[in-house]
């Protein structure tokens, strides 16, 4: 057959569009209508329901003494998470560490404040200066070591008094910050070890020490491992400060609104401020998260620079799809 | 420059190097060839201690690596030291093991920076310089997920050479590249070994060996069974082993 050759540089002409009917979805469109209606009961209780006082509760929720509340609750969400953080990277390095009883250690502490409830903990830690009246630094066993060569005394240089330090800020802080690093110490060692051994060799083969190694090669490539459930951890942290009640911390957001509900007899509305208070710093938190993500994932695919993004786009537009 | 002596190990009970002698002088380029699992990569490896050796010796310009005799004793030599041996030995892998984080130029920079201490605008200087030497002078910006196999490996033989090294090892650089990628990688080489530098390369690229190659070592089961001139060794190889080798590779 002496048929033309094709002509490859001419486009040929787009065929009919397809226009067919499409599948139709009652089962779909049932559940959206039982929403609708489940939607629209639930605003109407919140417009009808008066035991809301949506305006006693907004007079009420931006009291200094609850704005004050919203920032204790940032300070130490902040403080508790930092803290959390150097500890879980110290754990998990230990908890890789070669040496059994290091690694042991790391193992007993995570287990022992991975089982521990919050709530306990922070209760318990309040409680400390039933304990020991006085809290001391000095030399460990020094009185026994003083006595083994007949002396009388100890070493030691600094005592706090425990009913004093283990109270309020110090001791929420302090309970927090010990939990998240259990926790934080079993997410950056998924992280480590999510990292390619190649990578630790190569930096090892350039003559980097095994500190610099870790610094610049094995954990800025964890962190894309790290980043998402830390940001996870917390938003989740942020919501445990209102346990801090059981220390109590009588400056934070959800002592105080509850405070302001029991003395006015006010309950729902408080209740319902302080889930819109822990809604938006939330919310706030999650944006945050959103933008660290973004940060570490460099280099790994899921984003280009600007530079070539504008360079596809521009070639997206010239071409024909 | 590299001595070796019934260089000696094993995984577990399975013995991968059983007495490995080698000797390889300033300048010269040594292409290892053999079967898989013949050891080559492992006594690569341990050139520079990214493996303990068992037994035997293993000197790198006079120096024995990882390990100080003191009074008729080994001494394991501490990270810092292990550390500072490495310098001097630069190594490419077979899966260039770039840092995916860092773009091409960060890659380059980091050791001489970090490690040698040399200040920031001198070594972008010298990294922009070898990225150039390699044929990336355009691709200094760019992350290695945004090269191909054969760029990013050019990129780690830029960033060994930056810590200038007086020994470079290649671990089967280009078995991970596909075929069209091979040659510039090969080029490179082949540029860096005209220029004298010291190499030991673990490769299966035939020609290569024979055309750049000062020796060629035929290792099979733990040993070096054949040693010597390429031309020889390849084509009226001595030993059965190296023949049966060279009848399925070539």
């Amino acid at each position: 057959m002496a048929a033309e050759a094709p002509d490859t540089t001419a486009r040929p002409a787009p065929p009919e569009q397809i226009r067919a009917v499409p599948v139709r979805h009652p089962g779909r469109w049932i559940a959206a209508a039982v929403i609708a209606v489940l939607a629209a009961m639930f605003v109407h209780m919140l417009v009808t329901n008066p035991v809301f006082q949506w305006d006693f509760m907004l007079d009420n929720m931006f009291s200094p003494p609850v704005l004050r509340g919203a920032r204790t609750a940032l300070v130490m969400t902040v403080l508790a998470m930092v803290l959390g953080v150097l500890l879980g990277v110290v754990l998990a390095v230990m908890r890789l560490s070669t040496n059994p009883v290091v690694s042991g250690a790391a193992w007993a502490y995570i287990w022992f404040f991975r089982a521990v409830p919050r709530y306990v903990l922070l209760f318990f830690i309040a409680n400390l200066g039933a304990l020991y009246a006085t809290y001391e630094l000095g030399i460990p066993f020094d009185r026994q070591l003083m006595g083994l060569f007949g002396f009388e005394g100890d070493w030691r240089f600094l005592g706090f008094d425990g009913n004093q330090i283990f109270t309020g800020f110090f001791a929420g802080l302090l309970g927090l910050a010990l939990s998240e690093g259990a926790y934080m110490a079993e997410i950056v060692r998924a992280g480590i070890q999510s990292v390619d051994p190649g990578q630790a060799e190569a930096a090892h083969a350039l003559g980097m020490s095994r500190g610099r190694t870790m610094r610049r090669v094995v954990l800025p490539q964890a962190m894309r491992v790290i980043i998402p459930p830390t940001g996870n951890e917390t938003i989740a942290m942020l919501k445990d400060t209102s346990l801090l009640i059981a220390v109590p911390v009588t400056t934070e957001l959800n002592f105080q609104l509850r405070a302001i509900g029991a003395r006015t007899f006010q309950i729902i509305p408080m209740a319902v401020a302080s889930i819109l208070w822990y809604l938006a710093l939330t919310s706030l938190l999650m944006i945050g998260q959103y933008f660290l993500e973004r940060r570490f994932s460099r280099g790994f695919g899921a984003r280009e620079t600007r530079a070539q993004r504008a360079a596809r786009r521009a070639a997206d537009v010239g071409g024909s799809h | 420059m590299v001595r070796a002596e019934g260089v000696h190990k094993s995984f577990g009970s399975v013995q991968v190097l059983k007495g490995v002698d080698l000797e390889v002088a300033p300048g010269e380029v040594v292409c290892v060839i053999g079967p898989s699992g013949s050891g080559k990569s492992t006594f690569l490896r341990c050139v520079n201690h990214l493996e303990k050796i068992d037994a035997g010796r293993l000197w790198v310009d006079g120096h024995l690596v990882g390990y100080r005799e003191r009074g008729g004793k080994l001494h394991e030599l501490r990270d810092r030291e292990v550390a500072a041996q490495r310098r001097d030995i630069g190594m490419v892998f077979q899966r260039f093991n770039l840092f995916p984080h860092m773009t091409a130029l960060e890659n380059v920079v980091e050791a001489p920076t970090g490690v040698k201490g040399l200040r920031k605008d001198a070594a972008r200087t010298r990294g922009v310089e070898l990225l150039e030497r390699v044929g990336l002078g355009e691709r200094v910006h760019n992350y290695p997920n945004q090269l191909s196999g054969g760029q990013q490996q050019r990129v780690a033989i830029a960033r060994a050479l930056a810590m200038e090294p007086k020994l470079m090892l290649f671990d089967e650089p280009t078995s991970a590249l596909d075929p069209e990628l091979v040659g510039e990688v090969l080029d490179v080489m082949r540029e860096l070994a005209e220029s004298g530098m010291t190499m030991v390369v673990v490769t299966h690229e035939m020609g290569f060996a024979r055309e750049v190659g000062d020796t060629v070592v035929f290792m099979d089961d733990g040993v070096v069974v054949e040693a010597g001139d390429p031309r020889r060794v390849l084509t009226d190889p001595q030993h059965p082993r190296t023949r049966a080798f060279l009848s399925k590779v070539l």
